[in-house]
């Protein structure tokens, strides 16, 4: 089996590309599905602690927004590839074994959040403050402020900065092939080795893959934004 | 027993004295307008009744109960007074029926079905009853602020307030406003009405109170203050915003 450079890729019609190709895709399949489940992971969880951390840093004591903002500049200072290695093989050191895929979760779970705080932060904080008095003045307490005017508005201003933040944690999810998830880039490598070649082809694959995936969410998002949109705002 | 009583209030930001004890009281069913030049804290005062704005000291009672005692309820207390501001403050995100509901459904916890037949009255109190599935943005200031009105009325307050109402409004919407203003004084509501109008103030205050520097230089009803005022600066005063906002009132039959 002999490697083709693309372009030459006349070489679509050399059967032993497009046999790799074929007999290669589910296995890529199968990574994507990890790396889905990584990356809406890292998404999910970002969201959750990355609201709690905003309004943490908003509402919080001086204590709590110490905390929150000490927080979100360690984990934005960085880099992801650190923090993965940090909590696999760092932690791993100490006998906390966690698996790589549970690493990856916690750490860019963690790198998420602090990326997203920083959005929801900026939102919440460009809602004009009349509003909040205004409701403040019907007798709404904290809690309802923050339940029925602060988070919907900044959750709404949040929608187009967010779209960056989502294609970014699905790309990043590739990292996680440093610590040996088998995500689509591992199960690429399996086949490259596999095939004694035709890094090109599959890397190009994934590539695309991602492209579609990434394409396909932001096309969403932007729907979404466009439903949710106030006359005015 | 007096609605409202507001007992040597003071209030200074950093360095700068802005309430330097302020007293007065309002009966039920009383209107009260007071006036001033810019920053002698009239809007710092009126947040003072409600508490958005903590006096240095200085006590507020709301029916014989001291709002400014730390131990009281505050979010309570402040659903029992109303307040519409200068910019309106409507919710954006909100349908104008929403935005009237929100209050008694969130705050009073009533059902939604008592709240929305409460908002519906109201919105057509003040005249709104077609706009109600309208968004704030899509509203003219005059109508924004109607609906503030509204939202304030659906609470059902003991009195409201009012932080220059028709100050942001382009001149030939202002009249719309005060003309609700008017009905809800001679339909029996308290008001305490922070403003330049002093057509309105002439036609619908009960007593008129000049503010300045921090304290009322002078009060008395609308008559006295107008054609006898006592004081040199009062006099300076009123005849500056004559100038600028006439004699009349400019409340309008809202059809």
């Amino acid at each position: 089996m002999s490697f083709t450079p693309p372009f030459k890729l006349e070489g679509i019609t050399d059967m032993n590309q497009l046999s790799v190709l074929i007999d290669g895709m589910p296995l890529l399949l199968k990574g994507l599905v990890v790396t889905l489940e990584l990356g809406v992971g890292f998404i999910v969880l970002g969201l959750v602690l990355g609201l709690l951390l905003a309004l943490g840093q908003i509402y919080g004591n001086r204590l709590v927004r110490g905390l929150c903002i000490g927080f979100v500049q360690i984990f934005r200072g960085i880099p992801a590839m650190v923090l993965l290695f940090i909590f696999y093989f760092g932690l791993a050191q100490f006998n906390i074994n966690l698996s790589a895929f549970v690493a990856s979760m916690i750490a860019m779970g963690f790198r998420s959040a602090a990326y997203q705080c920083e959005v929801f932060r900026g939102a919440m904080q460009s809602i004009q403050s009349g509003q909040v008095v205004a409701v403040q003045a019907l007798g709404m307490n904290l809690l309802q402020r923050i339940r029925y005017v602060v988070v919907p508005q900044s959750l709404r201003y949040c929608l187009a900065p967010w779209s960056n933040e989502f294609a970014a944690e699905i790309k990043d999810a590739s990292l996680c092939y440093a610590i040996g998830v088998t995500e689509i880039m591992r199960q690429g490598r399996y086949i490259i080795t596999a095939t004694f070649g035709n890094a090109m082809l599959i890397y190009v694959t994934v590539a695309l893959i991602f492209l579609g995936v990434t394409s396909i969410g932001l096309w969403f998002l932007r729907r979404w934004e466009l439903k949710l949109q106030v006359p005015g705002f | 027993m007096k609605l409202l009583r507001i007992e040597d209030i003071r209030k200074s930001f950093g360095s700068l004295q802005v309430l330097d004890g302020v007293s007065c009281e309002l009966e039920k069913g009383e209107t009260k307008v007071i006036i001033g030049p810019s920053g002698t804290g009239k809007s710092t005062l009126l947040r003072c009744i409600n508490l958005l704005v903590k006096p240095d000291s200085g006590r507020v009672w709301l029916d014989d109960v001291e709002v400014t005692d730390p131990k009281m309820d505050i979010n309570h207390l402040r659903s029992l007074m109303g307040m519409v501001f200068q910019n309106f403050n409507l919710v954006t995100h909100l349908k104008v029926l929403d935005n009237v509901c929100i209050g008694p459904m969130r705050v009073k916890r009533i059902d939604k079905k008592r709240a929305t037949d409460l908002a519906l009255e109201k919105l057509a109190t003040v005249g709104l009853s077609d706009k109600v599935g309208s968004y704030p943005a899509e509203l003219s200031g005059g109508q924004q602020q109607r609906v503030s009105i509204a939202r304030a009325l659906a609470m059902e307050p003991k009195l409201i307030l009012f932080d220059e109402p028709t100050s942001a409004l382009d001149p030939e919407l202002i009249g719309e406003v005060l003309a609700v203003m008017e009905d809800l004084a001679e339909s029996g509501m308290s008001l305490v009405v922070v403003t330049h109008e002093i057509g309105f103030a002439h036609a619908v205050a009960d007593e008129v109170i000049f503010l300045e520097n921090g304290k009322i230089l002078e009060q008395s009803s609308p008559e006295k203050m107008f054609t006898e005022p006592k004081h040199q600066r009062t006099q300076e005063f009123l005849q500056k915003i004559s100038h600028l906002y006439g004699h009349e009132s400019r409340a309008e039959e809202v059809a």
